[in-house]
């Protein structure tokens, strides 16, 4: 039942009542068939986590094998499929679904629609997304089945030509990987279109694009950066999948080919990538710091600037993964100057979010624990890319463990930080229920310290001169102690994501009772009962600024007089 | 004493341990068995960690200023849970005084950055190459490295030797990268960066090692299954140890009668298919080198120590050291072993 002291939504159910539950087929159906945007979104965050855990036990067995020199707990081609598909799995199987599922949810209920602009486009992508996601699992036990572990990749998640080709990785895993992606990549290109459309025709009566919550613009910056830097994926997915079949000589070098083309294909999709990863953080961070700060965003047009500044920028910078690829020192000196001005607009979102805080009164519920600790981490990772930036220091830094400390870095210490911060936050919406507290600050205290001891000492084993992806090292090198820790760290955090998940489904049976809106916020998602009807909102809201119901709940001093 | 506060105190801490100790690895005269990027012995590098030590020092400083602001935040607003106060914090929408003052500090400090950047990146990447540098093709191969030097007719595999340079006598060594391949990379962390070893693209880059002994490194591009075991090991001669070594390379194999049989059976087994002994009828080009094997203190891409037994067992399987490897088990009897093993052991 929506507040009746919020107009907002109103209370008017006109779902027919049903007379019985439904039987587990049509439950099935329902959910195969659904095109209803809660449902689908749910189904993308489902997926998404399930691939956390796949991914995040790939992450543990490299763990164990890399904790002692000579280590033989995996053979190498294991190793090197795992290591493959784990990062494979978390960008694009967690993080990019994870993002879909999440804008899926709440973004229509923020900008007061009753579902996306194309329901049924909507289900196609999800389910190619999720097709692509199992055909990709497929390999391990696909092709020439499960010996060894099958066709898995075992190329790297960037699979550099030419040891994509025919003459160097004969198996399928090659194949597996490129229509993978490209299947699903066809998914997001659905996904980025539907946002798109939805955001710009489906606003409710009263808010302008500058009135829109700043989670809805980050995700529509997102869908846009998308729609541009798939296609370059795709094509050369393509590209390389007709020199594997049909002759071609895109990326085979034997016959003329470029591998440096396939590092220019590659990267101009992977950063702006890298930025379609961490752009649910921010749209989190935008939701959750204000609401449990008490005060409004601070400086939102220039967020809405900088968020569209990043994106941007964010195209030009790709060849800063490429500074040891032997480019003119014009060239390397041009994407210097490119990849630290990305950290302009990024400091610009710090700075808010900080100003934001600043003078509130800072409730640490969990949220708000994720949300500080993703401050902090990733200013360190912004801080970290910053000298991974210096090509001459990157000369040195590139493909070493301080690379994969950067970067986990941004994915674990912002995005999964903000991520978890997000679930806690928004999870009471979809299922009516809190999630536990107390298993909660264990979740985040537990995730804390893991996090701290392995990523801050993979920076020392980088500098100690250890590269990524190898499966093992001599034990002479001097780097065995700091893997021991850095393992060790993994399995801390291996039991905190256990905690998350299993808060996840206690809570939906146990937790306590939310009601429409538990943490006294201020967007249109929170005005609708918990869960929300399918229709969202029985009458179309409207609003007169950003924060429809700060206006509500203080009449005597509303936004718009502000704005 | 608040979570919160403990949680800033640490995150903190962390960052100054990060920035604070690195200063203190830096500048170790000579070769290490840890490869450290902080403690240099050859010109790039060397330029790289004090560029580095600055960068190091602007992120801090910013982590300090930015992390202290958040860390007084989180401590002095936190909701101090006074129930009877329920009244909500002044309202602030933004202000375009600090905004723009938070616009153009880091718009200043990334030209200072750019500015220091783009100085080393010519001075090391353009540096000009004197007429007496020694010249060494690196020639990148799953998974192994092949070392020509066109100016001294030399071929030999897996054991860079270049000459010791020194402030008084500057004597880089200049590399050609090329791949027979797939993509390596070539990273001796106490010399210099890492350049890329790319098929169908030439790539250079230089050293000048300042101390003599054993540098090691390792490829730094994922290259294929044995990627992890494709390691580099750099001498650095004194000159005399240079000129005597450069000496016994351009010598043909030694020939001797005692191990006529194990030379018969190089010969007439696959193994000269890809490997070459000069002076010999074996001239293939696939596998390293092995005129002079014996002058090289590993095998296998500096997998194992160069003993008898080792090099027994890598004919006999090499899977046993390192799963993958291109070479073959070689299926030959225990005699063929032990006289091929014989013949190899004379080639010093």
């Amino acid at each position: 039942m929506a507040d009746h002291t919020l107009p907002i939504g109103g209370t008017l159910d006109v779902t027919p009542e049903r007379l019985s539950r439904p039987t587990f087929l049509e439950w099935v159906t329902d959910w195969v068939t659904t095109v209803d945007h809660k449902k689908l979104g749910l189904m993308y965050i489902i997926y998404s986590v399930v691939f956390l855990l796949v991914g995040g036990a790939e992450a543990m067995a490299i763990r164990i094998q890399l904790m002692f020199p000579n280590s033989h707990f995996v053979a190498p081609d294991t190793y090197n499929r795992l290591f493959t598909m784990h990062g494979t799995t978390m960008v694009f199987l967690m993080g990019m679904p994870f993002l879909f599922g999440l804008a899926n949810y709440v973004m229509p209920l923020q900008i007061g629609a009753r579902d996306m602009a194309f329901p049924r486009l909507n289900a196609f992508s999800f389910w190619l997304t999720a097709f692509g996601g199992l055909m990709l699992y497929y390999s391990f036990i696909g092709g020439s089945g499960l010996y060894g572990v099958g066709n898995a990749p075992d190329v790297t998640w960037w699979f550099y030509a030419p040891l994509t080709s025919r003459a160097f990785s004969p198996g399928h895993g090659v194949d597996y990987w490129a229509l993978s992606l490209i299947v699903s990549g066809i998914g997001t290109l659905g996904f980025a279109i539907n946002t798109l459309a939805t955001v710009f025709s489906m606003r409710c009566k009263g808010m302008t694009l500058l009135r829109m919550p700043l989670f809805s613009w980050v995700v529509t910056v997102a869908s846009g950066l998308l729609l541009i830097t798939i296609t370059p994926l795709t094509a050369a997915q393509i590209m390389l999948t007709i020199d594997r079949y049909l002759g071609g000589h895109f990326f085979d070098t034997q016959a003329g080919g470029s591998a440096v083309v396939w590092m220019h294909f590659f990267w101009i999709f992977g950063h702006p990538e890298v930025y379609v990863l961490v752009f649910p953080a921010f749209a989190i961070a935008n939701e959750v710091i204000p609401v449990f700060s008490r005060k409004a965003i601070f400086g939102y047009p220039a967020m809405v600037a900088a968020t569209v500044g990043i994106a941007f920028i964010s195209m030009g910078v790709w060849a800063h993964h490429m500074f040891t690829v032997g480019m003119t020192s014009v060239s390397n000196t041009f994407f210097v100057l490119s990849t630290e001005l990305v950290g302009v607009p990024t400091g610009i979102k710090i700075f808010n979010w900080l100003a934001t805080m600043w003078g509130g009164k800072i409730r640490f519920k969990t949220p708000m624990l994720f949300l500080t600790a993703f401050l902090f981490q990733f200013l360190i990772a912004g801080l970290t890319g910053i000298i991974l930036s210096i090509a001459p220091f990157d000369w040195q830094l590139h493909n070493s463990y301080f690379v994969i400390a950067h970067f986990h870095y941004m994915l674990v210490g912002a995005i999964i930080f903000a991520v978890s911060g997000g679930f806690y936050y928004w999870y009471p919406k979809a299922t009516g229920r809190m999630m536990s507290e107390t298993i909660g600050k264990w979740h985040f205290w537990l995730f804390l310290i893991g996090f701290h001891v392995t990523f801050d000492t993979m920076h020392f084993v980088g500098l100690e001169g250890m590269p990524r992806s190898i499966y093992s090292y001599p034990a002479d090198r001097g780097w065995q102690h700091l893997n021991v820790i850095i393992s060790i760290g993994g399995f801390i955090q291996a039991i905190a994501m256990l905690l998350f998940a299993y808060n996840l489904i206690w809570s939906l049976r146990k937790g306590e009772v939310a009601g429409n809106d538990p943490w006294d916020a201020w967007t249109l998602e929170w005005a609708t009962s918990s869960p929300p009807p399918v229709y969202n909102f029985a009458v179309e809201p409207e609003v007169r600024s950003r924060r429809p119901l700060w206006d509500l709940k203080h009449p005597e001093d509303p936004d718009w007089k502000y704005e | 004493m608040s979570r919160e506060w403990l949680r800033a105190k640490y995150s903190a801490g962390v960052g100054l341990l990060l920035f604070l100790l690195l200063p203190g690895l830096a500048f170790a005269d000579g070769p290490q068995a840890t490869p450290n990027i902080f403690a240099p012995a050859s010109t790039p590098a060397s330029d790289i960690s004090h560029l580095a030590i600055f960068a190091l020092s602007v992120t801090a400083g910013i982590f300090v200023v930015v992390g202290g602001l958040l860390a007084f935040a989180v401590i002095r607003f936190r909701d101090r849970g006074d129930k009877s106060d329920k009244r909500e914090p002044a309202q602030i929408y933004g202000s375009n005084q600090i905004e723009l003052a938070w616009t153009v500090v880091p718009i200043l400090i990334v030209v200072v950055l750019f500015l220091t950047t783009a100085r080393m990146i010519f001075a090391i990447q353009d540096a000009p190459k004197p007429p007496h540098a020694v010249d060494v093709t690196v020639v990148g191969h799953q998974f192994w490295w092949e070392y020509r030097y066109p100016k001294l007719g030399i071929t030999t595999a897996n054991e860079l030797h270049v000459p010791l340079s020194s402030d008084k006598q500057p004597q880089p060594t200049y590399l050609k990268l090329l791949s027979a391949d797939v993509v390596h990379s070539f990273w001796v962390p106490q010399l210099a960066g890492k350049t890329d070893v790319i098929p169908n693209h030439e790539n250079l880059t230089w050293i000048d090692p300042k101390a003599p002994g054993l540098y090691v490194g390792q490829c730094a591009q994922f290259c294929g299954i044995e990627h992890a075991d494709m390691l580099l090991r750099v001498y650095v001669d004194t000159p005399e140890q240079f000129a005597a070594w450069v000496k016994n390379q351009q010598e043909p194999a030694v020939q001797d009668p005692t191990v006529a049989e194990g030379r018969r059976v190089f010969e007439t087994q696959a193994c000269m298919n890809c490997h070459t002994i000069r002076g010999t009828a074996a001239t293939g080009r696939f596998g390293p080198d092995l005129t002079h094997l014996m002058s090289r203190e590993t095998l296998a891409s500096g997998v194992i120590p160069n003993t008898p037994a080792n090099l027994r067992q890598w004919i006999e399987n090499p899977d046993t050291f390192k799963p993958g490897a291109l070479m073959p088990a070689m299926q030959l009897t225990d005699q063929q072993l032990d006289e091929v093993t014989a013949y190899l052991e004379t080639l010093k």
